[in-house]
């Protein structure tokens, strides 16, 4: 915008205060994790006492955390996945067509982003349990119950940023293909889809973010055996020591890979947001 | 030029919308509506721990967990109704902070320079973090004794010499604000950022010239522009926060703090924690209407002054 | 005119169109991947509930511990040889799960909603009468009384915490916990002290050994763990001679003796300035221990499982020794509340003959004396000698205070409620006393009435 000496300055005072504000509880995450336990047991000191990478080997025996890792990456995997499919034909839907119900949809699906999860933790939980009895599918104590519940959680706001998105791309390129002899599925596939990659990306992202992070159904709807992070976390607090040396290496293991494919793809997430969220 | 119609097979055309929408309709009947549904009854009934294992036989309540909600003479609904004020505190301020710390930062990363797209980068890292571990991090640097705040601010800078509580006590609602900012504000910053590069350079240039200052040009062209975006950036902020259970969760544990006492974990603690199902259930069902009227009020009067695009 | 169509449209040669073909490869991989996921999806379920077992003769409990050990996955290890033992006597198999506390209140009640419950589940004793009136569980009536071994062998005050008063238990002891007071010898006979008898000179003690100088307190607290604060109110309520509710099962938090039990406790941070204003931050006993076990503080009042943090930490046995929670002079000789595990069976098990062998094989003698060391507990069976610590002197004071010294927590459907409202109040005061403000016996006698009020409005 400006570039005088006065934006100059400004622009610096944001970055150093925004930067450090950042950086300090990053700069604390790593170089704790990097800390012998009587470091992080006594005062805090800007610079380990002795560097040592105990606690990323520890960390994994105190606490089953490969196993967790291995639930929560299957659990937002897959909710990912299908959220996403599902997200892309519903929002082509109120995007391309007209009918009837369209706005009780669109208005009912942006609403249950209000629901406090507190008033439907415990009916859900009933729910899947009469599914169990009556189906003999079981959702409870299951990774399936979590992809489930995690794939419908992400869905209104990715319904709802994509097709927005969508709206945004010119109808004559469906039109072209539908000439082409495409039918809409085909125009979806072969065009829309194409072009809104920056938006599917996002809700990708979106979506996968919700799920790794979700921690109050974790805690209810899992058992032992397919805790996912956010919950197995918790267990680094242990009877006889908090570890929280091993406790700040793990949460750095478990951000890693979320906070690197956040990075990759910020490009297409501010794209996607840009054209689904500004209407 | 004529555009060729295409030959659409009527029926299918006509189902294919609802055939599309089908797979979200179920799921959002199965996760979201019929549950709440459920819990809607659940606040009629006095579901406690003598009916949990037979929920069918609870006794009707009609409306006794309403009115015990909101009776602020007695020591539930005056609970309630405090972490009601808390919790509203607690939105307003972090969405007034995150809105102006993301405002501040897309307006400085807006000019590019050298090393730009690695401190927008940095910025987003926050957001970016699964909430648990942002949130653990802090309760480590917020501990009183082997804190890296009380350091800062008692050993390295001096500023006091009596080491303050963070996590408990009157502090803790300040706690419970820097973190949820400090998690917040890059949604802000992103969504402002993307809101801004829509704006055309002209428009500024065009006003500099006018001999308009920055501060002028911020507010009468950058933020008119960006009405669209903040109408929804607003309301999605104040929702969020109001409805934030990871971050007073993770950060207090089992310690929750009164002045931290926000409305998720005071529902949560009145339903799970105290068998109390049917009271849980009515206070969220009262949360569900306080937020419905504050978005449908919010969208009417934001709606009078805005023409759809 | 005429666009070039796009290229996936082009009729090919059999007369289908690239897209259609394309389209319909790209369903057939997503089925097919669905598929694969979901069958990924579905492993690492557990299928909870009882099963009566695939023919003849060969049954299943599934069986619920808490964390009584270092680690959940210490628990795991000392129970399975144990259980392997029950297999070979009766030929039943036993899956275990061993569940972190923080959990399993929540899985207990998530288990009684809906049905899907194990056979056999540990519960902390003060649970016992809020989960007898939920009625999801087995009362241990006469027949199941005398079909594990009869309710003489239990010691009578670890037996009355298995229910309401006047009803058939529906658990049963199965370890258990005392409080006591634990000192630093060498700190005590540097100042020339004697172990205290009475509360007044357990905090003559305690200022003595407050040096700031040296950053040693006298005490280290459990401050802003709600747990630990409701049973020292409940203690020192008890030393008053004060109950919490009446026979009726209405509350009475407010009563004198009650008020000043909870203010006299407070005050050893508030008046007597024997305990670290940090200790408002200990949400779990397991701090204070810590301050103990590496000679911050003085003493701590904690439970016997103690012995293994505190040997963790480096202290060794016979540093460190221990006497009865002390009464004020003139209060009543209570020492501790009943503390530890019970055992309950789920009335809807399907296995209920086997889950009863299972509850007299665990409630024996042998196991009891196999478990009592691992897990620190003190015999719940009468005539039993404790085994958690190798110090003689130690082991008979806790015995001591377990069988004769302690009081069971009010046995009435509203415990729980009772413990987190007037836990957390503790907690809230703790922490205005830490930053600064003064709770007066007024302050206190307001927040039990609260804590009161929240009892009667959600019973």
């Amino acid at each position: 915008m400006r570039d005088t000496g006065g934006f100059k300055v400004y622009r610096a005072v944001v970055l150093t205060v925004l930067g450090l504000f950042v950086l300090v509880p990053l700069y604390v995450m790593v170089t704790s994790s990097l800390k012998p336990l009587s470091d992080v047991q006594g005062a805090f000191t800007w610079w380990p006492s002795n560097l040592t990478l105990d606690p990323f080997v520890d960390m994994w025996k105190t606490v089953p955390l490969a196993r967790y890792f291995v639930n929560s990456t299957i659990v937002s995997v897959v909710a990912t996945v299908f959220s996403v499919a599902i997200a892309i034909l519903a929002a082509f839907a109120v995007s391309r067509f007209r009918f009837r119900g369209r706005t009780v949809f669109t208005t009912t699906v942006l609403s249950t982003q209000m629901f406090p999860g507190v008033l439907f933790l415990l009916p859900l939980f009933l729910i899947f349990v009469n599914i169990n009895n009556s189906l003999g599918l079981q959702l409870v104590g299951t990774r399936l119950g979590l992809i489930i519940t995690y794939l419908t959680f992400s869905l209104p706001f990715s319904i709802w940023m994509l097709a927005g998105y969508f709206d945004s791309i010119p109808r004559e390129l469906d039109e072209a293909a539908l000439v082409d002899g495409c039918g809409p599925m085909g125009a979806l596939a072969r065009v829309v889809l194409p072009a809104a990659r920056p938006g599917v990306i996002a809700v990708a992202i979106y979506s996968f973010m919700t799920a790794w992070g979700e921690v109050l159904f974790a805690s209810v709807m899992t058992t032992e055996a397919n805790r996912t992070l956010s919950v197995g976390l918790r267990q680094y607090s242990t009877q006889t020591n908090v570890y929280w040396n091993q406790i700040m290496a793990a949460a750095l293991v478990v951000s890693i890979p979320v906070v690197i494919g956040f990075l990759l793809a910020q490009r297409h997430f501010v794209a996607g947001m840009t054209a689904g969220a500004v209407k | 030029m004529t555009r060729a119609t295409t030959q659409r097979r009527p029926g299918l055309s006509r189902r294919l919308p609802y055939l599309l929408l089908a797979p979200a309709v179920l799921l959002e009947l199965l996760i979201h509506i019929v549950p709440m549904l459920v819990g809607i009854w659940m606040s009629f009934v006095k579901l406690t721990k003598f009916f949990i294992a037979n929920w069918s036989a609870a006794p009707w309540a009609g409306f006794g967990n309403y009115r015990l909600a909101v009776d602020v003479d007695n020591a539930v609904g005056a609970g309630l109704l405090k972490s009601f004020g808390v919790t509203i505190a607690f939105s307003l301020i972090t969405l007034a902070i995150s809105w102006g710390l993301g405002m501040a930062a897309a307006v400085a990363l807006q000019p590019p320079f050298r090393g730009r797209s690695v401190v927008r980068t940095l910025f987003l890292v926050p957001y970016a973090l699964p909430a648990y571990a942002g949130i653990l991090t802090w309760n480590f640097m917020l501990q009183r004794d082997t804190g890296a705040v009380n350091h800062v601010l008692v050993d390295n800078l001096g500023l006091t010499s009596d080491r303050p509580f963070w996590l408990i006590g009157g502090n803790a609602l300040a706690s419970l604000i820097t973190v949820a900012v400090w998690k917040l504000w890059p949604f802000a910053f992103l969504t402002l950022m993307a809101g801004l590069q829509s704006i055309p350079r002209d428009i500024y240039e065009a006003a500099s010239v006018d001999g308009a200052g920055s501060i002028r040009q911020w507010r009468n062209i950058t933020l008119p522009s960006l009405r669209p975006v903040n109408l929804v950036l607003v309301l999605v902020l104040f929702l969020w926060t109001f409805s934030d259970f990871n971050t007073p969760y993770v950060l207090f544990g089992t310690g929750q703090p009164p002045a931290g006492d926000l409305i998720t974990f005071h529902i949560y603690n009145a339903s799970f924690l105290t068998w109390n199902f049917g009271s849980g259930a009515a206070m969220s069902v009262l949360l569900l209407i306080f937020l419905m009227i504050v978005t449908g009020a919010y969208l009417l009067i934001t709606g009078r002054r805005s023409r759809r695009a | 005119m005429g666009r070039e169509p796009a290229s996936g449209s082009r009729r090919r040669l059999d007369g289908t169109r690239e897209s259609d073909v394309r389209l319909r490869s790209l369903v057939a991989a997503a089925a097919v991947s669905a598929l694969g996921i979901s069958l990924v999806a579905c492993g690492g379920s557990d299928s909870g509930g009882s099963d009566g077992g695939s023919g003849g003769g060969d049954q299943t409990l599934t069986y619920w511990a808490s964390n009584q050990g270092t680690s959940l996955d210490n628990d795991k290890e000392v129970l399975t040889p144990v259980l392997q033992k029950f297999t070979q006597e009766t030929g039943i198999k036993v899956n275990l799960e061993v569940i972190g506390w923080n959990d399993l209140q929540t899985r207990i009640q998530t288990a009684i909603t809906s049905g899907q419950s194990p056979d056999v589940v540990n519960i902390g004793n003060t649970w016992a009468a809020s989960l007898q009136a939920t009625e999801a569980f087995l009362p241990f009536d006469g027949d199941a009384m005398s079909a594990i071994g009869g309710k003489d062998k239990f010691v009578p005050t670890a037996l009355a915490t298995g229910g309401k008063e006047g009803t058939d238990p529906t658990s049963v002891p199965l370890y258990g916990l005392a409080y006591g007071l634990y000192y630093n010898k060498a700190m005590f006979a540097a100042a020339g002290l004697q172990p205290p008898k009475t509360w007044e000179e357990m905090v003559t003690a305690a200022q003595k050994l407050t040096i700031p100088a040296k950053k040693q307190w006298g005490m280290a607290l459990a401050a802003g763990s709600y747990t630990e604060n409701v049973h020292f109110a409940f203690i020192n309520g008890a030393q008053n001679g004060a109950d919490w509710f009446d026979a009726q099962g209405k509350p009475t938090f407010t009563s004198d003796g009650n008020v000043q039990g909870v203010l006299r406790y407070l005050d050893l941070m508030q008046k007597d300035k024997v305990a670290n204003p940090s200790n408002a931050q200990y949400d779990n006993g397991t701090k204070s221990v810590n301050d103990f076990a590496t000679k911050k503080v003085a003493m701590v009042i904690n439970q016997n499982n103690a012995d293994s943090s505190i040997v963790a930490n480096g202290m060794k046995v016979g540093e460190y020794g221990v006497v009865p929670f002390p009464s004020p002079s003139g209060g009543k000789q209570v020492a501790s509340h009943v503390a530890g595990i019970n055992l309950s069976i789920f009335k809807n098990t399907k296995n209920k003959d086997a889950a009863l062998k299972f509850v007299k094989y665990m409630t024996d003698a042998p196991t009891q004396t196999t478990l009592g060391k691992p897990f620190a507990s003190l015999p719940v069976l009468k005539d039993a000698k404790p085994v958690f610590t190798t110090d003689a002197a130690e082991a008979a004071i806790f015995q001591e205070v377990y069988n004769k010294m302690s009081k069971p927590l009010p046995l009435v459907p509203a415990e729980d409620q009772f413990e987190s409202t007037v836990g957390k109040a503790m907690n809230a005061m703790f922490a205005k006393i830490a930053t600064g403000g003064t709770v007066s016996a007024e302050d206190v006698k307001t927040a039990l009435k609260t804590a009161e009020d929240q009892v009667a409005a959600s019973s």
